[in-house]
C-alpha cells in the first residue's frame, strides 16, 4: 500500500451552503428557486435559480425578473454554522483535526484514516456512511475530493474529484486564475490577468522570488497555492490551539449568578489563553445553550483589555438579557462557550508611557462598565448616529459595550430631514399637544398638505400662550408602500411667546387633527 | 488660603503660595464663544452649574470632548445625538443614563472616578441632599472631574461658576415662512471669587448650522436726522 503524503486531505464541499441552511431553516423542499440575498445582492442562489438565469451579485429585483417564482430569503450565518455543525461532526468521527475554511466547506488530514480503513476507498466508504445518517441534510448536495494540500483538496472538492498522490500540481495546472479568489474581489487576480497570465499553470511558473518581488507576501501565497506547494500546517479544532472555552454545567442552572459563579474558572483561561499567546480579546462571541436546545449568541466588543471580571460582566449581562426577556429558554443553561472572534497583539493596548490618553479611556471604560453593574446592563447607553428622516429616527441609544453601528446610513441624502441646527432635546414618546388657531379651534391640515387657518395658540398641557412665529406645514410621506409603517403627516416648527422652539407633527385630512411634540429646540 | 509669597531682594516674586495650590493638571478647553465666561477654560475639580438650556450645556462639553476628554450625562431625558455632533461632542466618548432612579448620586460619585465631566440633572420633585452636594463637589475635587449640575432653576449651593441661558430670540422663522435658522441667547456667569463679578455675553446658541458663535450687537441706530 502506498502512503499519502503528509498534507494529503480529504475536503468535502456543500455547494451553495447558505442556500442549503436558508432552506432548511425556512422549511423549503429541495429543487426550489432560492436565492440568499444580503444588502440586496444575491450571495449564494439554488440550482433551480441558476437555471433561470440567476447569478451571484444581482439585485434582488433583477433576480425576480429573471425568476418570478424565485423564494428570496436573507443570509443567517449563524444558522449556517449551526447546521453545518453534524458535517464537522461526522468528519470528526473518521479523524479528529477538522480544518473548517467555512461552514459548507472543510477538510481532514487523510493519512491517518488511510491507514486505519485500509485505503482511501475504505475513508470514503466510512464517510459516506456517516454523512448519510444526518437526517437534517435532506436533500443537499456533498462533494467530497482528495488532493494533496489545502488549496488543490478544495479544487478537487469543488469538481468532485480524487486526485492521485503526486498529480495535485498537473490538476491545477489548467485551471483558469480566478479559481485563486471565487468572489472576483482581489485586485491581483485582476492584475495577473491583464499581465496574460489566465492558467494556474502560467502562474506556478514564474520563478518564486520575482513573484514576491513583485506582488508581495500575498502574490506570492497565491503562488505557493497555485502551484499545489502549501504548506499551512493543519490547524483548526485542536482545543489547545484554539482560545475557545466552553463550560459544560450538570445539571442545569437557571439562575444568573450560579452560572457567573461558575463560569469564573473557564473565562480566566479563557483570558490568560490568549495572553499567553500575546494576544488580547477585541471583540469575543458568547454562546450560551438551554437544555432543551434553546441558544443565545451575541458578539460583545470591548475597548480595551478584557480582563476576567470583564468577561465574567459580560457573561451576566447577556444571561441576564435572555433569561428575562421575550425569548426566554424553557430550561436551565447547560452550557457556555467563549469564542474569540477578533484578536489584537497586546502591544496595541498598552497604556500609553506617560499615562496618557490609552489610560483615560480605560479608566473611563471601566468606570462605565461598574455604573452598570451597579443599575444593569441597559442603563448606561451610547448615542449613534444613525440615518433617518425624523430627528427621533436619527439618533439610536445603544448599551455600553454594545458595537455602535448605525442601522442605517446616516450618510444617505435622506430627502425631507430637517436641515441644522439640530433640535437638542428629543420626546420619547412624543408628548401630546393643543396647536389651536385663533379661534381656539385645533389647526386643521388639510389632504393636500394647506393650512386654512394659521396657528396663534399651542401648549403642551392644558394651558396654551401665544405663537409669535412658526414654520410648514412640510408634509411626511414615509413608507407609503408599506400599509402597516405607512406613515402621513404634517412637520411644523413652532415658536412661542417666550422664545421656546418646539418641532411638532400633526395629522392630515379631515379627522380631528391630532397634535404632538416631537423634539424641543432647548 | 494664605496670602503670602516669598519675595527676592529685588521685590520679584520668588514662590507664590496661591499659584503652588493650584493644580498641575491643565483645564480642559472650551469653545472661544465661551471663553468670556469661563477665562482659562473647565477647571479641572470645580463644579460649574449650567441653567436654562440642554444647548448650552452640548456646547460646554463640546470643546472638552474633541480633544480627547470623556462626558457622561446622567438623568437627562433623550438627547439628540445630532446636536450633539454639531456641538462638537464625539459621540464615542459620551455615555448617558437616562434614568438612574434611586441610584442617582451613587451613579454620579462612580462617573466622577474616571469621566472627565459628568453632567447630572438632578432627579425631578426634590434637589440634592446639602450632604450629597458637599459629597460630589469633594470627589469631583479629588478626582480632578468636572460636576456639571444641569437644573431647570434652582441653584446648585456651592458652585465655582453658574451658566445661565435667558431665553432667546430665533431668527430665521417668520409667520408660515422659512425655518429655524438661529438663536441669539444671553447667557450670564457668576460664581465664586475669580467669577464673583458677573459676565455676561451674547451668544448664537445654536448658530446657523448647528454650533456655537459669538454674536456681535447689533450697531445702534444713529439718527442722522439729529
Amino acid at each position: 500500500m502506498k502512503i499519502a503524503s503528509a498534507d494529503r486531505r480529504i475536503c468535502i464541499w456543500c455547494p451553495d451552503w447558505p442556500v442549503t441552511t436558508a432552506r432548511i431553516e425556512a422549511g423549503i423542499e429541495a429543487g426550489a428557486p432560492v436565492a440568499v440575498v444580503t444588502a440586496n445582492r444575491v450571495v449564494a442562489c439554488s440550482h433551480a435559480a441558476r437555471e433561470h438565469g440567476v447569478r451571484r451579485g444581482l439585485r434582488r429585483r433583477e433576480a425576480q425578473a429573471h425568476c418570478p417564482q424565485l423564494i428570496v430569503l436573507p443570509r443567517d450565518e449563524a444558522a449556517e454554522a449551526r447546521v453545518f455543525e453534524p458535517v464537522v461532526a461526522a468528519l470528526e468521527a473518521i479523524a479528529p483535526g477538522v480544518e473548517i475554511t467555512r461552514p459548507g466547506l472543510a477538510a481532514i488530514g487523510v493519512r491517518g484514516p488511510t491507514r486505519y480503513f485500509g485505503g482511501e476507498t475504505g475513508v470514503l466508504h466510512a464517510l459516506s456512511r456517516g454523512v448519510a445518517g444526518i437526517p437534517v441534510l435532506g436533500g443537499a448536495d456533498l462533494l467530497i475530493g482528495i488532493a494533496d494540500g489545502a488549496f488543490a483538496a478544495e479544487q478537487a472538492a469543488r469538481r468532485g474529484v480524487i486526485i492521485e498522490p503526486g498529480a495535485s500540481g498537473q490538476f491545477l495546472h489548467d485551471l483558469p486564475i480566478e479559481v485563486l479568489d471565487p468572489s472576483g474581489a482581489s485586485p491581483l487576480i485582476d492584475l495577473l490577468r491583464r499581465l496574460g497570465i489566465r492558467t494556474l499553470g502560467a502562474f506556478a511558473a514564474l520563478p518564486p522570488r520575482d513573484v514576491l518581488a513583485r506582488f508581495g507576501p500575498e502574490g506570492a501565497w497565491a503562488h505557493r497555492q497555485a502551484g499545489g506547494r502549501d504548506e499551512r500546517p493543519v490547524s483548526g479544532r485542536h482545543p489547545p490551539a484554539e482560545f475557545t472555552v466552553t463550560l459544560d454545567l450538570e445539571p442545569a442552572v437557571d439562575r444568573v449568578d450560579t452560572v457567573a459563579f461558575s463560569a469564573r474558572g473557564v473565562a480566566e483561561r479563557f483570558v490568560t489563553d490568549l495572553a499567553a499567546h500575546g494576544l488580547a480579546c477585541a471583540c469575543f462571541e458568547l454562546q450560551a445553550l438551554s437544555e432543551n436546545g434553546e441558544e443565545a449568541v451575541r458578539r460583545w466588543r470591548h475597548a480595551g483589555v478584557l480582563s476576567t471580571v470583564d468577561v465574567l460582566d459580560r457573561v451576566r449581562w447577556q444571561l441576564e438579557g435572555w433569561l428575562s426577556g421575550p425569548h426566554r429558554p424553557t430550561g436551565g443553561i447547560i452550557r457556555l462557550r467563549l469564542v474569540p472572534v477578533e484578536t489584537v497583539p497586546t502591544g496595541a493596548h498598552q497604556q500609553a508611557l506617560w499615562g496618557g490618553n490609552g489610560a483615560t479611556d480605560e479608566r473611563a471604560a471601566r468606570a462605565l462598565a461598574r455604573v452598570q453593574t451597579l443599575l444593569g446592563h441597559g442603563s448606561v447607553l451610547t448615542p449613534v448616529l444613525d440615518g433617518g428622516r425624523d430627528p427621533g429616527q436619527r439618533t439610536r441609544l445603544v448599551p455600553w459595550g454594545d458595537e455602535p453601528t448605525p442601522l442605517r446610513s446616516p450618510e444617505q441624502p435622506w430627502p425631507g430631514q430637517l436641515p441644522a441646527p439640530a433640535p437638542s432635546v428629543l420626546l420619547d414618546p412624543p408628548r401630546p399637544a393643543q396647536l389651536l388657531d385663533a379661534a381656539r379651534r385645533p389647526v386643521r391640515v388639510t389632504e393636500r398638505g394647506a393650512m386654512p387657518a394659521p396657528p396663534a395658540l399651542f401648549g403642551m398641557g392644558n394651558d396654551v400662550t401665544a405663537v409669535t412665529s412658526w414654520a410648514g406645514p412640510w408634509p411626511v410621506d414615509e413608507r407609503w408602500w408599506s400599509p402597516d409603517s405607512a406613515r402621513r403627516v404634517v412637520r411644523c416648527q413652532i415658536v412661542d411667546v417666550r422664545g421656546r422652539a418646539y418641532l411638532v407633527t400633526g395629522t392630515m385630512g379631515t379627522g380631528t387633527p391630532q397634535w404632538q411634540v416631537d423634539a424641543i429646540y432647548d | 488660603m494664605l496670602d503670602v509669597a516669598i519675595r527676592k531682594a529685588d521685590g520679584s516674586t520668588a514662590v507664590d503660595w496661591q499659584r503652588v495650590g493650584l493644580r498641575a493638571t491643565p483645564p480642559l478647553p472650551v469653545v472661544p464663544a465661551l471663553s468670556p465666561l469661563l477665562p482659562g477654560g473647565l477647571r479641572r475639580g470645580s463644579t460649574v452649574s449650567v441653567s436654562g438650556s440642554v444647548s448650552l450645556l452640548l456646547a460646554l462639553l463640546g470643546a472638552a470632548s474633541a480633544g480627547g476628554a470623556w462626558c457622561a450625562l446622567v438623568g437627562f431625558p433623550r438627547i439628540s445625538a445630532e446636536a450633539a455632533r454639531e456641538y462638537g461632542v464625539d459621540l464615542a466618548r459620551l455615555a448617558l443614563i437616562p434614568s438612574p432612579g434611586e441610584g442617582w448620586t451613587t451613579a454620579v460619585g462612580a462617573l466622577l472616578d474616571a469621566v472627565d465631566i459628568v453632567a447630572a440633572r438632578p432627579p425631578r420633585g426634590r434637589g440634592p441632599a446639602p450632604g450629597d452636594v458637599r459629597r460630589l463637589a469633594a470627589r469631583a475635587r479629588s478626582k480632578d472631574a468636572v460636576l456639571v449640575p444641569f437644573l431647570a432653576e434652582a441653584a446648585w449651593p456651592g458652585a465655582d461658576v453658574r451658566l445661565h441661558a435667558r431665553d432667546g430670540v430665533w431668527t430665521g422663522i417668520g409667520v408660515g415662512t422659512g425655518r429655524l435658522r438661529a438663536r441669539q441667547v444671553e447667557v450670564v456667569a457668576e460664581g465664586r471669587g475669580q467669577a464673583a463679578r458677573s459676565h455676561t455675553a451674547s451668544l448664537w446658541l445654536p448658530a446657523d448650522a448647528g454650533g456655537i458663535e459669538p454674536a456681535t450687537p447689533l450697531a445702534d441706530v444713529i439718527d442722522l436726522a439729529g
